[in-house]
């Protein structure tokens, strides 16, 4: 038979952990949904500026005039990959995720690979793995400003510029639904600009605009631009995520508790009853014993 | 005929506006007016003051550079950062100006600090765009007389 004493301090230690994973999860849900709102929040821009971005860049490779180094790629020799991950932890599977899927990515490149981590755990993990870590940035905070993530790409630009790297990936956590995030590693640089939708469009976009001052400048500006967009709206994504997923993890964690607490309280009573009958029926078998 | 304007940041949709009568942008090239039926024009911006008029009221915006798309009547600004003068606050502004001002002083005397120079006068230009901002509000409600 369990030890009563025992079982009741279980239950009690379970409620207490029930109680901290359901806080836990109300935060991360209203941070959850803040951090959503900042990524849609950053949509139209994100949507105009790759509209216009891609219209000049249809343009400009027509005529025969110098691509832009941002978009021009050259031989290999070093990779860089930006990799971003939450700060902290208990979030479910999505740092493991996260990491295994960079990790192998980085595994298969032929030429050295730089990274830039962006997050503790992510960080962490490549240490730990003995990766060349050549830059962290690890005080993020939930909610990013743009303002936050423009040294990051100031980074990736230069060292791209500079050739210190020929080609940079940006590994981060994909928000599909609350509860799915995929993670993903893409090319950043060299830029592959946006296609258009349509042909229709795309004419409709060289019907002649007035550029000021002209479209080589118009584009030359956007660029960067473009790309410290990019470099948010993943951050800002992989915020999201990460609430999700800590949201999801808390919850399953949550559930969980009151599962063993429910399976707990009824051993317990159980436990309890056996033990009143065993009394009972000691003092009725020495009550019947005096009677005889 | 009338413009609608939409000022959007990558951080969030400063303001979307229809029935505008006319918008004036600080472009790269200088000031420029944008009256319904313009030409599609696609232009960068610097830092400085956009205006625009609907139903004969006026509003000013202090835009930190980006650009500026108009087709069909459409008018889209993609601005650096941007704010709508009477959300900004003109102590905050006037403290900001200090402080760059300050730092600026500091990174000329005294190169070897390491102080950023660029960044300070970037974050002077700022607060002097807001405080221009905040000061053509003020006239304009005390004189009531538009000033475009």
């Amino acid at each position: 038979m369990p030890n009563i004493r025992q079982l009741k301090r279980r239950i009690g230690t379970v409620k207490n952990t029930a109680k901290i994973t359901n806080a836990l999860q109300l935060v991360a849900a209203s941070k959850m949904r803040r951090a959503q709102d900042r990524a849609l929040q950053s949509r139209p821009y994100a949507d105009k500026l790759s509209f216009v971005l891609a219209g000049l860049a249809t343009k400009g490779s027509d005529s025969e005039e110098a691509a832009h180094p941002l978009l021009i790629s050259r031989p290999v020799e070093n990779v860089a990959v930006l990799h971003i991950t939450p700060n902290r932890g208990l979030c479910g599977g999505l740092n493991s995720n996260l990491n295994r899927a960079a990790g192998t990515f980085v595994a298969a490149q032929e030429q050295p690979v730089n990274l830039v981590a962006v997050g503790k755990k992510g960080r962490d993990f490549f240490v730990r793995a003995r990766a060349s870590v050549v830059a962290e940035f690890v005080d993020l905070g939930d909610y990013p400003t743009q303002s936050d993530t423009l040294g990051i790409s100031r980074l990736v630009i230069d060292d791209y510029l500079a050739g210190v790297v020929d080609r940079v990936y940006l590994s981060y956590a994909s928000f599909v639904s609350t509860a799915v995030q995929r993670p993903v590693v893409k090319q950043l640089l060299p830029l592959e600009p946006p296609k258009l939708d349509t042909a229709d469009e795309g004419s409709a976009y060289r019907a002649d605009y007035i550029f000021e001052p002209g479209p080589e400048v118009v584009l030359e500006r956007l660029l960067p631009r473009y790309i410290e967009m990019v470099i948010y709206s993943a951050i800002l994504e992989s915020a999201a995520s990460e609430q999700s997923a800590r949201m999801v993890a808390m919850k399953n964690a949550s559930d969980n508790a009151s599962e063993i607490e429910r399976e707990l309280t009824l051993t317990y009573n159980k436990a309890r009853q056996e033990q009143i009958t065993t009394e009972l029926l000691d003092i009725i078998g020495g009550a019947a014993a005096l009677e005889d | 005929m009338a413009l609608t304007i939409e000022i959007v940041t990558v951080e969030r949709v400063v303001r979307t506006e229809k029935d505008v009568e006319v918008l004036i942008a600080p472009g790269s090239e200088g000031q420029l007016a944008i009256l319904p039926r313009h030409a599609a024009l696609m232009t960068t911006i610097v830092p400085g003051i956009l205006t625009f008029r609907r139903a004969g009221v006026e509003e000013d915006f202090m835009l930190a550079g980006g650009f500026m798309e108009v087709r069909d009547d459409r008018v889209t600004i993609l601005a650096d950062a941007a704010e709508a003068a009477d959300e900004i606050d003109a102590e905050r502004a006037e403290a900001a100006r200090h402080r760059a001002q300050e730092r600026l002083r500091q990174a000329m005397e005294n190169p070897s600090l390491g102080l950023d120079l660029a960044r300070a006068q970037a974050s002077l230009q700022r607060s002097l765009m807001r405080l221009r901002a905040v000061d053509r509000v003020r006239r304009r409600r005390t004189d009531g007389r538009p000033r475009m």
